[in-house]
């Protein structure tokens, strides 16, 4: 048996790693000044953010979630429960790292809502940009996480900024599709009313296909939120600062209890931002 | 405008064909080649295949035909929300296919509204914010806007719903707020696509009736769309039957009755005494107070009083009609004067459930009670009452 037969032939080859590295030398040298720019763009988005964030004294945070839980759910013993579950976390010791990671998760769903709402809006009407979006979403939500680090590490270095830019293209596909596929399944009747009655493109747009796509639009924008924080706990590989550096910090130094601390820390953050952001658009729900 | 009639809208040869080959499409229809052979060699579907008519201002049009006769299309054609492939629809004079953005537009805004069949009303506002949707996107204040809704909402029927969301109305109650959404622009022209067809057959009834009289009071220019020949004999005053894209016959409800031009639209007709709407099944009621022949006096005036009825329909085991207690008698057993047995009337008109409504009117006339409806075993089935009977030809 010739051995092209059990084996790949070596001769056939194509060499996709050094096109790739040159692209990112490429990128480097030229666009140096566009990435600069972003970068300076995010750092001020996530300085203010942060700032926000780091000058809710904590005893005010909890009381927010104590009530948002109440005005949505109706019932105390949710909102006692977060709120423990809170006190829990600063009791820790890690009040000051939580705001770190939520920081850079609220700056990310915010960059992924800015790019991922106009997005699904443009798809939901347009076939054909529809048809090459939809594969770009396929890729981007089936590409390992870490994947996401290596480009960004190239061109931006370590730190909060490139975490910031991974975490958006790893949580921005829910957002973009939901919108989209919220706004296609808005009924046909209602859509035909709204224009036979007069309404503009942009009318139609904004006073009957997104109220009625609301429901699904928020159900996106919850699961980006979702992706959102589980990616920042990846990201800390590349330097992000939070409860996901704690989490390596313990790995690399065996330090389990420290790890483990971090990482139920994040599930109270990643199960209180999902509730209440699920409670909004369920109240949403209720009223109609 | 032709001769002494005032048309406020005529379409010419109007054609729409769906799909992408259009073309192709319309070689294969002039050389009269069937529209199921069409869309098999060219997948263009012919939905509406050259047709002419001219609606009267102030009149009610209807257009009839079966689902997937093109309707709809026609209608959706009439204020654009499909562009015609070919032909002419002339408003006032106007081609509308010349219109501007713009025109089209106020066109919609102003002249032209729809109710639709499934409503297409807006869950996610209120009663009161459907039906100052128009006037809305028409640019008019808010406090004009709910005041001219208000009395739209009023003239349905709706006093006191306009903060209702849409979700917890009933069917009957979506289309009122359609009509209502309709009229708010005041239009000189309504297209009203099979707005009933989702309504049972009484609130239909009652719906009917209402767009006359608002029709009557308002005097607007209605093209209605049904496939149910019933209704386009009630409203109409002119009548099309559409057959495969095509109109086969226009004319009054009086002259197409007594002079349909084919078998189709023969039949068409015909099917319009045996419907449903004749019929005492689509009209008879749940009794509100059935009594058992083993119960007791005391439990029947009990069952009475709480029901607030002053008569009830006493059965045996399996159902089967005994007779009618009064609440006369009632009492009168209980004061030992008659005996349960005695105090039964027996003797009592009774009907079937596909008795022809019209077979029903002079027993209703006569009835005091209301009547029984049995199976051919005699069993209880339901009542009918003697105004169900005697409005359901409103």
């Amino acid at each position: 048996m010739p051995e092209w037969f059990t084996q790949f032939p070596s001769e056939i080859s194509i060499n996709i790693k050094d096109v790739i590295d040159q692209a990112i030398q490429y990128m480097l040298v030229n666009w140096n000044a566009f990435f600069d720019g972003l970068t300076v763009i995010l750092r001020a988005l996530l300085n203010a953010i942060g700032s926000v964030v780091n000058n809710v004294p904590w005893w005010l945070l909890i009381l927010i979630v104590f009530l948002l839980t109440l005005k949505s759910t109706h019932r105390i013993i949710p909102a006692v429960l977060y709120s423990v579950l809170l006190v829990f976390v600063g009791a820790m010791g890690l009040w000051t790292l939580m705001n770190l990671t939520i920081t850079t998760v609220i700056t990310s769903v915010i960059i992924s809502l800015i790019i991922g709402l106009p997005i699904g809006i443009l798809i939901s009407f347009n076939k054909r940009l529809d048809a090459f979006v939809r594969p770009i979403l396929d890729t981007m939500q089936t590409m390992p996480s870490f994947v996401y680090l290596i480009p960004a590490v190239m061109l931006l270095g370590l730190g909060n900024v490139p975490a910031v830019i991974a975490t958006t293209i790893y949580a921005v596909p829910p957002v973009v599709r939901l919108t989209s596929h919220g706004i296609r399944q808005v009924n046909t009747e209602v859509v035909e009313a709204a224009k036979a009655f007069g309404s503009t493109h942009l009318q139609t747009l904004f006073k009957v296909q997104i109220p009625q796509a609301l429901p699904t639009i928020m159900t996106g924008i919850n699961q980006t939120l979702m992706m959102a924080i589980s990616m920042v706990v990846t990201c800390s590989m590349i330097g992000a600062t939070g409860l996901g550096s704690e989490v390596i910090t313990g790995i690399n130094r065996l330090e389990s209890g420290r790890g483990v601390s971090a990482g139920i820390a994040i599930v109270i953050v990643a199960i209180i931002m999902d509730r209440l952001t699920q409670g909004l658009y369920k109240k949403k729900e209720d009223k109609k | 405008m032709t001769d002494d009639k005032d048309i406020i809208l005529r379409v010419e040869n109007l054609s729409k064909l769906f799909g992408a080959n259009k073309s192709a499409a319309r070689e294969l229809l002039k050389k009269n080649i069937g529209k199921d052979e069409i869309f098999k060699q060219t997948g263009v579907t012919v939905a509406v295949d050259d047709i002419s008519f001219e609606v009267e201002r102030g009149k009610i049009y209807v257009l009839i035909g079966l689902s997937g006769s093109g309707k709809s299309t026609v209608v959706r054609c009439l204020n654009m929300l499909n562009h015609p492939t070919s032909g002419r629809i002339i408003f006032e004079g106007q081609d509308i296919e010349n219109y501007s953005k713009k025109e089209l537009l106020s066109f919609r805004r102003q002249k032209i509204s729809m109710v639709f069949q499934s409503f297409g009303l807006m869950s996610h506002r209120d009663v009161l914010g459907n039906v100052a949707y128009g006037l809305e996107v028409r640019g008019i204040k808010k406090e004009a806007r709910e005041k001219r809704a208000m009395e739209m909402i009023s003239m349905v029927g709706l006093d006191g719903w306009e903060k209702e969301k849409i979700d917890s109305l009933s069917g009957g109650m979506r289309q009122r707020v359609g009509i209502a959404r309709a009229l708010a622009n005041d239009p000189d022209v309504l297209l009203m696509d099979e707005p009933f067809s989702a309504l049972d057959p009484l609130v239909r009834n009652d719906m009917q009736f209402e767009l006359l009289s608002i029709q009557k009071k308002l005097n607007k220019t209605i093209i209605f769309i049904t496939h149910d020949i019933n209704e386009a004999f009630k409203l109409g005053n002119m009548i099309s039957i559409m057959k495969d894209g095509q109109i086969i016959q226009t004319d009054t409800p009086e002259e197409m009755s007594s002079h349909p031009v084919d078998d189709y639209v023969e039949k068409f007709i015909n099917s319009a005494d045996k419907t449903q709407i004749f019929c005492v099944k689509h009209v008879m009621q749940t009794p509100t107070c059935l009594i058992h022949s083993r119960d007791g006096v005391t439990f029947a005036l009990k069952q009475m009083r709480d029901r607030g009825v002053s008569s009830a329909y006493v059965v045996g085991e399996q159902m089967e009609l005994v007779g009618i207690l009064t609440l006369d008698n009632a009492l009168k057993v209980r004061e030992k004067v008659l005996t349960l047995q005695e105090a039964i009337i027996s003797e009592l008109p009774t009907t079937t459930r596909e008795t022809q409504i019209s077979d029903l009117i002079p027993i209703a006339a006569a009835a005091q009670f209301p009547i029984a409806v049995v199976d051919d075993q005699n069993h209880l089935e339901g009542i009918v009452t003697k105004a169900a009977v005697l409005t359901s030809f409103l």
